[in-house]
């Protein structure tokens, strides 16, 4: 996308607003994410993180607000295919679900290539080796790339669905609790693999988490949210050594670590989640 | 650890289960005890046992499943136990908090109806005085307003609040041992840093004993004080919870370590170990888990290593770490390596 | 130590109960199977497998019982009854045949597009499949006949219509489930058409559920139309038709003659059986362990 002036920010949304009915879910979020940048946002269930992620990728339609990716707003419903395709190489996701996240009839490597078919003009040979660069990427062999997601584990679903999502070369990767799912020593493999992508490509990351303990591994930044409000942002470093916001400090003190010892917050409360 | 036996002893336990494809081993080896009143971690992730080997305590495996070892509870035999003492084993001596507790309550009854009937039923309490105990007890894990949350559904109430009402209902029946098997792994975290603050508060008042399962080693160390890292169906290392961060000796349990560092700690690099988890039939001859690990060597492919002494604690594998040997063990295979 | 089993199985071994158990899961399998191929090859190979002309009457040969010339005897104007079932195995196999298809193709259809486009489309299409869901297929079909005439093509045709509903209900709920998987949104956010995503991933993940309701339909859709043809709506006399036979047949009961209902019968409720056991066991094996 050579047109575009690289200072536009990769996505910048503003005064986004979520409602379903007379419940508020997002409330108000400011952010920005440079080309290249990283940012986390942490929350716990009801914070609204996954609601805004939703929003951001265009799953859900804001109530109020704006999202701009690389200066572009979502084509929208009735927009052509060939609007949304190109639209594609703003923004990708990958989701929690590494089961559900692949289509269960189709050889992983030929979903790779109906995508890559899509968007170029890729065919035969040329197009195999670029499905075998895209697995080679994520850590994945052509034994793999012949076999149904059934045959593979958690960790390589997860894989391929990065393989996928950057076979577009998107400018911004949204991880939707892309680790959640996976068994610790996995986890890490795949944050580690994700620092690798981003510093190999120029993609920027909105790694969704209610995980504290892994957002300084993949992410530059970090925004706190809670009941649909953000209630800290800064600098990984700062936030999770430093944290100002109470809401933030209640949330770092509750990950287990080592000489950590569970608190009850109060003992006459019973009507929190 | 002398006098009284244990509280549970689990001896060189084996399971298979039965599936699509005929019978496949679950666990090939767990070996573990409980002191009266002490908690026990049983730590390990997805395939290694250690859910299959909580239930096989209070025998609560499918019906098809095969089972040898032995499993002692207070000294007698589990495994061997007629219809009438298993139902006394699990309504007196042994109550399980599970990872869901929607799963394991009636949705359409009331928390009360719940929590009393089995104190009426199996205990002959009055209703009266079962109502006042529970309400009681709820009082205790953090419900102020029981007596309202006693008449209220399941629906109602937050995964949080549920699964206090399922550890009420565990601590109704006064049992000897309780047995959580990741209880608060689908709560958020500052609910999960509460409930395991409850769980600690009411074992200390009664001097409860605790099997806890769990994937997360640092939740494990806070709070119990034994530690048993379970791997491809079977024990590979066990050890004094204190000393878990500095004398791990078992290379899966520092690569477990590695890839949860410390959250606050500054630039600790995340160290990943590459391959997935295993189950224990898709184990080779050699150490289940040394396909990734990084200091395994010829022997570890061929011959399976035997839980053996290493510092306070034991561990299956020929090459412990050195620092975790304070004192050598005679008996103990000794290479100098480092990490 | 002590060594018990929980199991209660015997000391047979990992193997043997494995053979057993793979025979039981598919011995009812393999014996509705080979039903359902008897019945097509008769159909398929009844000019070659029948004895006599079906239609061939014979006044000399009226009401007989089984003999070596007549192996199920005849009816009540000398046709051979085994011929006649042969024969009758092509209307009372096509027409229901007909009717799951049409009704198993329409239904994905137009569940896949409801599930898809939603809105009013949707609604429109859920409250079209309730309200004919609603009406007992006997009561169109009598509809039906009034305003077309009897007759077995209005029978399929009425019938696939009242099917819709059962295939179309069940594909819309899985198709709605099976919409809001991550895949699709994923194959939605890559930029691919929604007819692409229908035509070439969400269909074809539907379809072993389309199998199973289709195979599950067929035996109810056979036993509809042989009712159709029974109370005369359906496949019209001297058609040889399963329906019809056991209609035709009744007078012959009071004359001590069953044998044409009660052959005709049993083939009816056997291959109604077969239909609901090879439907079940698709249903395990096909979408017992889908992922």
């Amino acid at each position: 996308m050579a047109d575009e002036p690289s200072s536009l920010p990769a996505l910048r949304v503003t005064g986004l607003r979520k409602t379903f009915g007379d419940f508020v879910a997002v409330d108000g979020v400011d952010l920005e994410i440079v080309p290249g940048g990283s940012l986390a946002v942490v929350g716990e269930s009801g914070s609204g993180k996954t609601t805004t992620a939703r929003m951001i990728v265009g799953l859900e339609e804001p109530t109020a607000g704006t999202v701009l990716l690389g200066g572009r707003a979502h084509p929208g419903h009735r927009a052509s295919t060939a609007e949304r395709r190109r639209f594609a190489r703003e923004v990708q996701m990958v989701f929690q679900d590494p089961y559900a996240s692949l289509d269960r009839r189709q050889k992983v490597g030929d979903s790779l290539a109906e995508i890559l078919a899509l968007h170029t003009d890729l065919r035969g040979a040329p197009l195999a080796d670029r499905v075998a660069e895209l697995l080679d990427q994520v850590g994945l062999d052509e034994r793999q790339g012949a076999a149904l997601p059934r045959a593979l584990s958690g960790g390589q679903r997860q894989r391929v669905a990065i393989a996928r999502a950057l076979a577009v070369r998107p400018r911004l990767l949204v991880l939707d609790e892309a680790v959640a799912a996976l068994d610790v020593s996995v986890q890490a493999q795949i944050l580690t693999l994700l620092t690798d992508i981003r510093r190999r490509t120029e993609v920027a990351y909105l790694f969704i988490t209610h995980d504290l303990g892994i957002v300084r591994h993949v992410c530059d930044d970090v925004l706190v949210m809670h009941r649909g409000r953000v209630v800290e942002r800064g600098p990984a470093e700062t936030v999770l050594t430093d944290p100002e916001a109470p809401y933030t400090r209640r949330l770092r003190d509750s990950v287990p670590r080592r000489g950590w010892k569970p608190t009850r917050r109060t003992a006459q409360n019973g009507s929190q989640a | 650890m002398t006098g009284s036996p244990p509280l549970l002893v689990v001896d060189d336990l084996r399971v298979d289960l039965p599936t699509r494809d005929g019978m496949r081993r679950v666990i090939h080896r767990a070996d573990l005890t409980v002191p009266a009143g002490t908690a026990v971690a049983l730590v390990g992730e997805s395939g290694s046992g250690k859910s299959m080997t909580a239930r096989a305590v209070l025998r609560l495996l499918p019906s098809r499943a095969r089972t040898t070892g032995s499993v002692r509870f207070d000294g007698s035999e589990v495994t061997t136990l007629g219809a009438a003492g298993l139902r006394r084993l699990r309504a007196h001596d042994v109550a399980m908090v599970f990872q869901d507790p929607r799963a394991h309550i009636n949705p359409v009854r009331t928390v009360g109806d719940f929590l009393t009937e089995a104190l009426i039923t199996t205990r002959g309490v009055r209703p009266r005085a079962a109502e006042a105990k529970v309400t009681a007890l709820l009082r205790e894990v953090g419900i102020a307003d029981a007596s309202r949350r006693m008449r209220q559904r399941p629906p109602e109430l937050s995964g949080g609040l549920l699964q206090r009402v399922m550890i009420t209902a565990a601590l109704a029946g006064e049992p000897r041992l309780l047995i959580a098997d990741e209880p608060t792994t689908a709560l958020d975290v500052t609910t999960q840093a509460e409930v395991m603050a409850i769980i600690d508060e009411a074992r200390a008042e009664r001097g409860l004993a605790m099997l806890f399962i769990t994937h997360d080693l640092a939740l494990a160390a806070a709070v119990c004080d034994r530690i048993a890292v379970m791997y491809a169906g079977g024990v590979v290392e066990e050890l004094p919870a204190r000393h878990l961060h500095e004398r791990a000796a078992h290379p899966y349990t520092r690569a477990l370590l590695a890839s949860r560092p410390d959250p606050a700690a500054t630039a600790e690099p995340l160290r990943a170990v590459p391959g997935r988890p295993l189950s224990a039939f898709e184990t080779g001859p050699g150490c289940a888990f040394a396909p990734r690990c990084a200091h395994a060597q010829d022997l570890c492919h061929t011959e399976r290593p035997s839980l053996s002494p290493a510092g306070e604690g034991l561990a299956a594998c020929h090459f412990p770490a050195a620092d975790a040997r304070v004192t050598p063990q005679p008996g103990a295979r000794s290479t100098p390596h480092g990490r | 130590m002590t060594t018990y089993q929980i199991a209660a199985l015997g000391r047979g071994g990992a193997r043997w109960s494995r053979l057993r158990r793979l025979t039981r899961g598919r011995g009812v399998l393999v014996v509705a199977c080979a039903v359902v191929a008897v019945a097509v090859l008769a159909a398929l190979f009844a000019p070659l497998l029948a004895p006599y002309d079906p239609d061939a009457v014979d006044p000399a040969a009226v009401y007989q019982g089984s003999s070596a010339a007549h192996w199920l005897g005849t009816d009540d104007t000398g046709r051979d009854i085994l011929s006649r079932l042969l024969y009758g195995a092509r209307p009372s196999l096509l027409a229901p045949a007909a009717v799951t298809l049409t009704a198993g193709l329409g239904g994905t259809v137009l569940a896949v597009s409801a599930a898809w486009l939603g809105g009013w489309y949707d609604r429109l299409v859920s409250a079209l499949l309730d309200i004919v869901f609603g009406f007992p297929g006997l009561v169109l079909a009598v509809v039906a006949a009034a305003v077309f005439g009897a007759g077995l093509q209005v029978a399929v045709v009425t019938l696939s219509l009242a099917y819709l509903p059962y295939i179309g209900r069940v594909v819309r709920s899985a198709a709605l489930r099976e919409r809001n998987l991550p895949y699709v949104s994923a194959l939605r956010m890559l930029g691919m058409s929604g007819r692409r995503i229908c035509l070439r991933h969400l269909t074809p993940n539907l379809l072993p559920l389309v199998l199973v309701q289709v195979a599950t339909s067929f035996g109810y859709a056979l036993l509809d139309v042989a009712a159709f043809s029974f109370i005369g709506l359906g496949a019209q006399p001297p058609t040889a038709e399963w329906g019809l036979m056991v209609a035709n047949g009744s007078t012959g009961i009071l004359a001590g003659r069953a044998e044409q209902s009660l052959y005709a019968g049993a083939v009816i409720v056997v291959f109604v059986i077969a239909c609901s056991l090879l439907g079940g066991g698709l249903s395990r094996q096909l979408l017992g362990d889908d992922r």
